[in-house]
């Protein structure tokens, strides 16, 4: 299967997404499609290795990337979904990704992202008594954290 | 999405939130933090005793000489300072001819170099490290992080300076310093520690360099 292909197929399967580019694929689609998104690339277009999960503050709302890749075939997937503003809830790709359950822990952590249907949901990186989600754009750098800042 | 142009008004030093900050802190900070009651007392006490000078004076001689001739420095890096140091305390630098042993225990040690940037999550850990230090202990801040929170100052996660954990006694500045800097941060420090005031009281900060 060749790029185009595998960009055609996600176009066919999800209508409602916005699918452009060749390497990487970039896959946008509504929140409720996203676990659909993601197995339908893991299992039909054969991408089977968990790049990274990341998340974008847009400040109008979050939006949650992943990048997926097929080894064999060099197809690369990046899907992103669009949370809208206010929300920040999103589905996990525990279930369907092993390799997502740190990632989406990091994206916790630092965007405060709740993921539906997680695990183990805690901040992997800052201590577990920080306050706040630093790297929010409404997160201000000089919170005082007592007694060190 | 164009950026809006920052207007940027003329800087006066007053100003800067940083120094502001510094000297709020540092107005702050206790001076005569090696020092305990009793033992001052006593030794003040044969102080003032007609003729009781020479003893200080002299005792406070040989202690510092015998402080400064043997500086065991923790074995603690934070970061790619950390490498500098252990460079510093390899062979070309060889600091063991200044009478410092690198030992890789903080209960038998009297000086810490902080070497690298501090994050509020390593905080704790190296405070505890320092309480573990018998006194008379001392602290070399080793490059920018550890100064004053170098690069990383305006971010969310780096402790802006060490001193705002443990008193600091001499800073070294660098990103990072060269071991010939570090060496002579290590000699300034053991210029200070030789002109310790009657047995154990801090030295007055010294402005000569080189």
């Amino acid at each position: 299967m060749t790029s185009d292909q595998a960009r055609a197929s996600i176009g066919e399967r999800f209508s409602g997404a916005q699918v452009e580019g060749t390497s990487p694929i970039v896959a946008t689609v509504q929140p409720e499609q996203w676990v659909a998104l993601a197995q339908f690339v893991k299992e039909t277009l054969g991408c089977r290795f968990f790049s990274y999960s990341t998340a974008v503050d847009w400040k109008e709302g979050l939006e949650v990337v992943a990048r997926v890749d097929n080894v064999d075939d060099r197809i690369g997937v990046l899907m992103k979904t669009r949370l809208a503003p206010g929300v920040s809830s999103c589905p996990s790709l525990v279930p369907v990704y092993r390799g997502a359950n740190w990632m989406e822990r990091e994206c916790y952590d630092m965007f405060g992202i709740r993921f539906e249907g997680h695990p183990d949901l805690r901040r992997i990186l800052l201590s577990d008594d920080w306050e706040g989600h630093p790297l929010l754009k409404s997160y201000a750098v000089d919170t005082p954290h007592p007694p060190y800042r | 999405m164009k950026p809006p142009v920052p207007e940027i008004p003329v800087p006066v030093w007053r100003d800067f939130k940083d120094l502001q900050e510094w000297e709020q802190l540092h107005k702050e900070r206790p001076s005569g933090d090696k020092h305990s009651a009793l033992f001052e007392s006593v030794t003040e006490g044969i102080h003032s005793f007609p003729g009781g000078f020479a003893v200080t004076t002299v005792a406070d001689a040989f202690f510092n000489w015998a402080r400064k001739s043997s500086v065991w420095p923790v074995t603690f890096g934070l970061a790619c300072c950390a490498i500098e140091m252990m460079a510093t305390f390899a062979s070309r630098f060889d600091v063991e001819r200044l009478g410092m042993v690198p030992w890789a225990s903080p209960r038998h040690s009297d000086l810490m170099v902080v070497s690298g940037t501090v994050t509020i999550k390593m905080a704790p850990m190296l405070l505890r490290i320092y309480d573990q230090m018998p006194d008379p202990k001392w602290a070399v801040s080793m490059g920018s992080c550890a100064n004053s929170g170098g690069p990383f100052r305006h971010g969310y996660h780096v402790v802006k300076g060490v001193d705002r954990i443990i008193p600091v006694d001499v800073y070294v500045p660098g990103c990072p310093p060269p071991p010939e800097s570090l060496l002579n941060g290590l000699l300034l420090l053991q210029d200070q520690i030789a002109h310790f005031r009657k047995t154990g009281r801090r030295a007055p900060p010294t402005p000569k360099v080189d």
